[in-house]
């Protein structure tokens, strides 16, 4: 039975309402069973169940705030279940002006997150410092933590941290299972004083 | 009633005698300049007598001006009398190679963090304060922010030049 009031008429398939799923990986389906290769599989899972970190200091903050709610609503992405745990979290995403005296809790917060993790700069000064070129502020965070993806903006519209978000997204789903165990990260997390 | 500009002047004057070192009234503020060794003279005085009663400070700050040779370092001190609403600034001056003044924390309990402030961004050495330490600024900080010979950019970036960023 149709609903009684439905707003959204142009959907791309009526039969499902408007519910997406995720296209398969690449694999050999017979009856009743899929193979794949795991790899494909956890970045599958992983890329569509960020735990994302809200570190908000300032005015990107508010427009997180308005990609968390319904309007944009990140929660289409997987990322419905924001953590204000480091512990718990996958994906960290600073958002503000990062003072110098700050920078030891931004690092902190980064150690306390299990692997594997990313970490997203949101907006100007977060990325950079912004326009705040002096001597209180620190000059973007990626002097204290590795950053996976910069969205530039001063503040950043909700749709840039959306597309941040599936920048990220890219990188955890294509990600090798064995990365962080490779010489390379390994080396860049020591070029941060980290392990 | 506020208190008249005359009165206040007249009893630091005779308190003070030459160590009052110039007065001024501007936009309407009276603002008194004493000599840097009796600033506690000064405010202990202000504090005190009956028809003063400066017993409360809205802020100490300092100020740096690289011309004044031997006299760089200007502490100022705003003093509020609650009761008859008058405000009134006090001034000393101290060189920048010795910048000693006495602490006022003795006198106003709200003074310990407005003197750490200012040891901190113009590196005032507060003699007797209980923790002269930074308040604002990160530890390892080996400078003095707000003095005049410090540019105001961050000088660890290397990134951003004089030619794209007009340093």
């Amino acid at each position: 039975m149709a609903r009684p009031v439905r707003f959204n008429l142009i959907t791309k398939d009526t039969s499902d309402r408007g519910i997406n799923q995720v296209d398969l990986p690449q694999g050999h389906m017979g009856e009743g069973f899929f193979a794949t290769s795991l790899d494909k599989v956890v970045g599958l899972a992983r890329k569509n169940s960020i735990w994302p970190l809200p570190f908000a200091t300032s005015c990107c903050g508010i427009e997180f705030m308005a990609t968390m709610g319904s309007h944009y609503d990140l929660a289409r992405f997987g990322s419905e279940r924001v953590g204000f745990s480091p512990r718990q979290c996958d994906l960290l995403m600073v958002m503000g002006t990062i003072a110098k005296k700050m920078g030891p809790v931004v690092r902190q917060v980064y150690l306390q997150m299990a692997e594997p993790r990313w970490v997203m700069a949101v907006g100007a000064c977060a990325s950079s410092g912004g326009i705040f070129d002096t001597y209180s502020v620190l000059q973007g965070i990626d002097q204290v933590v590795p950053v996976d993806v910069y969205v530039p903006g001063c503040p950043p519209r909700p749709e840039a941290i959306i597309d941040g978000v599936l920048k990220i997204q890219d990188l955890v789903h294509n990600e090798s299972l064995r990365r962080r165990n490779s010489e390379q990260y390994k080396a860049l997390l020591e070029g941060y004083g980290i392990q | 009633m506020p208190i008249t500009h005359e009165h206040i002047k007249e009893k630091l004057s005779t308190h003070l005698g030459e160590h009052l070192v110039a007065w001024e009234e501007s936009y309407g503020m009276a603002c008194a300049t004493v000599k840097a060794e009796h600033n506690l003279k000064t405010l202990t005085f202000l504090h005190d007598e009956p028809s003063l009663g400066f017993r409360f400070l809205t802020d100490l700050t300092a100020v740096h001006y690289p011309d004044r040779k031997g006299e760089e370092l200007a502490v100022v001190y705003h003093l509020h009398n609650l009761v008859e609403n008058t405000r009134l600034r006090i001034k000393i001056y101290v060189p920048i190679e010795t910048p000693n003044v006495y602490t006022a924390t003795g006198l106003f309990s709200g003074a310990n963090w407005m003197e750490r402030e200012t040891y901190d961004f113009f590196g005032v050495n507060f003699v007797g304060h209980p923790n002269l330490i930074r308040v604002l600024n990160v530890d390892e900080m080996d400078y003095f922010p707000l003095r005049k010979e410090y540019p105001l950019e961050d000088q660890t970036r290397i990134d951003k030049d004089d030619e794209m960023f007009g340093r």
